[in-house]
């Protein structure tokens, strides 16, 4: 009953075979079995060649909860070399207990490198954030996905939604901004929200917030989506159109800022958080990608509007 | 100590396993052995294993065990150790009137071929609380059941075979046939390989109530029977016991037993709405590892009610009962939400601030 498969340990780096975690000894390099991520990077490649489009695959069960990363944490896995070094962050930050967790999953399995540094990596994975220096190409930038589905905002069927992506039939979406803008003088959709990916099909970006949408369209880098819970993989390749759903008379907006600057590094283009001080109740501000403002503080912090100027704009 | 952006989020991390370690274990009792786990807490493991999609009595104790006793959290630790194992091949089918009965009642009839065979249940124990347990002497306990197996000897053993209740109707003609491979192919579908799709085909409905969460079961079931639906289930027969699990070896051809499992099969029958003909029965089938009569019955209400042409409600829609189902994906996605939300928080206060001062600013920033 020897399945006809290469030994394990031929597939395994040496070094990494040879060290010392009690995981190591026990799964597979990088966790998933061979089939596996075979079966994942077909599947990549599949919505690598349709831009946008949700492609399904038997999304596998990850060591850490469906909804906590497991779609993410499959791509990583499925494309993560030995010479490969990774950065993870959630919520722009690299030290968020659920980035530290999956990046120690991922060193305990497969020995890579990690850093902080988002030029120094060759594989990004992300919660609801994109990093605010521009990436370049060979980088792959990997989004965890809880909701891949932009259509369930107005259609909770799957069935129906397949329909409607199938036919390119976004009139319900489309509608649901209209009457927004007429009750409300506003789009209410905040983060999460759709973007038309190479003209044709409508995308969820993962609960990124409007002001990383740009950063999407004619990108460098290749960015990939999965959803472990929902099993749905889809991708934007470098230099593909990606249009945030927008009227002539009631343009796309990102989020307002103002005149307001990172208490931290005196950054003013990037996208803050806002924190209460419990002492005086003020309100402050800083820098949601943490490893960019970091770099902008070693620098002697930001002089001029716009940080250091590699922030997009 | 906050829970992001700051140093020490590893930290953090190790010390929150470490005071886990503390509340399950830090009491003065005896640490509680899985092999005690296995035979004593028998309906946990079952549990587990179920929902876990993993037959492995040892390992549910274990992971039981690791996780203080969340069902949950036990089932969700053996999916993702089952998930790493090969796969090396399928069972050959078992036909579940072979079964090595322990249990077996029909509702539907006040005598079966066989008999009815009660077994091991707490149905007609009247739940009081018994205090007696709480300093069980392990000799009278020993002794009673010495006694229990010595009357049982004066018994006739039972029946090697049962007959299936539900064949009798069907050779009366009473039964709807179900369509084969209805809304999909013939072939048998594995949801852990292949996402599901709608309509899914009845192979991918039974794998995915059978690996679902008894309790999510439940109350779409319930909601079916109190009147959210149209099932008046009967049990034409609900088994338990143990099935012997073949193998055909790839090299030799031959059968080989590996061993048996248990399980609870349930069928339920239930009238069919007479749109056109005669009236026919139909059935609702269930069936799950381990004793867990709640979640066969359950199974086997949803399945029948899947099998509605246009559902009326949500336990007849296919797409809202698979899809709610699993307990490892809805507790992570219910569990979820407990990561920091912070980026998307302050995009939502944006466009509240922004609808509430009813200003919307002229200049466009990006695009």
């Amino acid at each position: 009953m020897k399945p006809s498969l290469p030994s394990k340990a031929a597939l395994i780096p040496a070094d990494w075979r040879d060290s010392g975690s009690s995981a190591r000894g026990r799964y597979s390099y990088a966790f998933l079995d061979e089939g596996a991520k075979r079966e994942i990077r077909r599947k990549m490649l599949k919505a690598v060649a349709i831009p946008g489009c949700q492609v399904p695959f038997g999304s596998r069960e990850m060591p850490i909860a469906r909804g906590w990363g497991t779609g993410g944490l499959q791509l990583t896995l499925a494309l993560i070399g030995p010479d490969d070094v990774l950065k993870v962050i959630d919520q722009g930050s690299d030290d968020s207990v659920n980035a530290v967790n999956i990046k120690k999953f991922v060193r305990q399995v497969t020995g890579v490198t990690v850093t902080t540094d988002t030029r120094a990596a060759t594989l990004i994975q992300t919660r609801h954030r994109i990093p605010e220096e521009p990436l370049r190409p060979h980088q792959l930038l990997i989004f965890q996905v809880p909701i891949p589905e932009p259509l369930r905002l107005v259609e909770p069927s799957e069935r129906e939604t397949r329909r409607m992506h199938a036919e390119a039939d976004y009139s319900r979406m489309w509608l649901y901004l209209y009457e927004d803008i007429v009750k409300f003088n506003e789009i209410t959709v905040a983060a999460r929200y759709p973007v038309l990916v190479n003209r044709r099909h409508l995308m969820d970006p993962s609960p990124i917030p409007r002001w990383d949408v740009a950063k999407l369209n004619q990108g460098e880098a290749l960015c990939l989506f999965c959803a472990g819970r929902e099993k749905r993989i889809y991708a934007v390749p470098p230099h593909t159109e990606v249009a945030p759903l927008s009227f002539e008379d009631f343009a796309f907006r990102v989020e307002e800022f103002g005149e307001r600057r990172c208490g931290r590094c005196g950054s003013t283009g990037t996208y803050l958080d806002e924190v209460i001080d419990d002492a005086t109740g003020r309100r402050t501000y800083s820098c949601s990608d943490t490893a960019y403002c970091e770099k902008i503080r070693k620098r002697g912090g930001a002089t001029r509007p716009g940080g250091s100027g590699e922030a997009p704009s | 100590m906050g829970y992001v952006a700051v140093k020490g989020g590893a930290a953090a991390i190790e010390n929150a396993e470490k005071f886990s370690l503390v509340r399950r274990a830090g009491g003065a009792s005896a640490l509680l052995k899985p092999e005690q786990i296995r035979e004593q807490l028998h309906f946990a493991v079952d549990r587990v294993m179920g929902e876990g999609s993993l037959y492995a009595p040892d390992l549910a104790a274990l992971a039981f065990k690791q996780a203080a006793g969340d069902t949950f959290e036990a089932a969700f630790i053996l999916r993702s150790y089952r998930t790493t194992l090969p796969r090396l091949g399928y069972a050959e089918p078992i036909g579940t009137d072979g079964m090595r009965v322990i249990r077996r009642i029909s509702a539907a009839f006040k005598d079966i071929p066989g008999g009815q065979i009660l077994g091991p249940t707490p149905d007609y124990t009247l739940r009081l609380l018994n205090f007696d347990l709480q300093e069980e002497s392990s000799s009278r306990t020993r002794q009673q059941i010495r006694q229990l197996f010595q009357d049982a000897q004066r018994q006739d053993p039972l029946p090697e075979r049962f007959p299936k209740v539900v064949e009798m109707l069907r050779r009366e003609g009473l039964l709807e046939t179900r369509r084969r491979g209805s809304g999909g192919g013939d072939g048998l579908v594995d949801i852990t390989r292949q996402a599901l799709s709608f309509p899914a085909p009845r192979s991918a409905q039974l794998q995915t109530l059978a690996r679902g969460e008894t309790g999510g079961l439940l109350a779409l079931a319930y909601s079916n029977m109190r009147g959210y639906g149209s099932v008046h289930p009967v049990i034409g027969e609900l088994r338990v016991g143990f099935l012997p699990v073949s193998y055909k070896n790839p090299l030799s051809g031959s059968i080989e037993r590996l061993g048996e499992i248990q399980v609870t099969e349930a069928e339920v029958i239930s009238r069919i709405a007479a749109a056109e003909g005669s009236a026919l029965f139909s059935l609702g089938y269930g069936l799950c590892f381990g004793h867990n009569e709640t979640k066969a019955i359950a199974m086997a209400v949803l399945d029948r009610a899947m099998a509605c042409e246009e559902p009326a409600a949500p336990s007849e829609d296919q797409e809202f009962v698979l899809t709610h189902v699993d307990g490892i994906e809805s507790m992570g996605f219910c569990n979820h939400y407990k990561l920091p939300h912070y980026v998307t928080f302050q995009s939502e206060l944006d466009r509240l601030r922004n609808i509430q001062t009813g200003q919307r600013p002229t200049e466009e920033t990006r695009s």
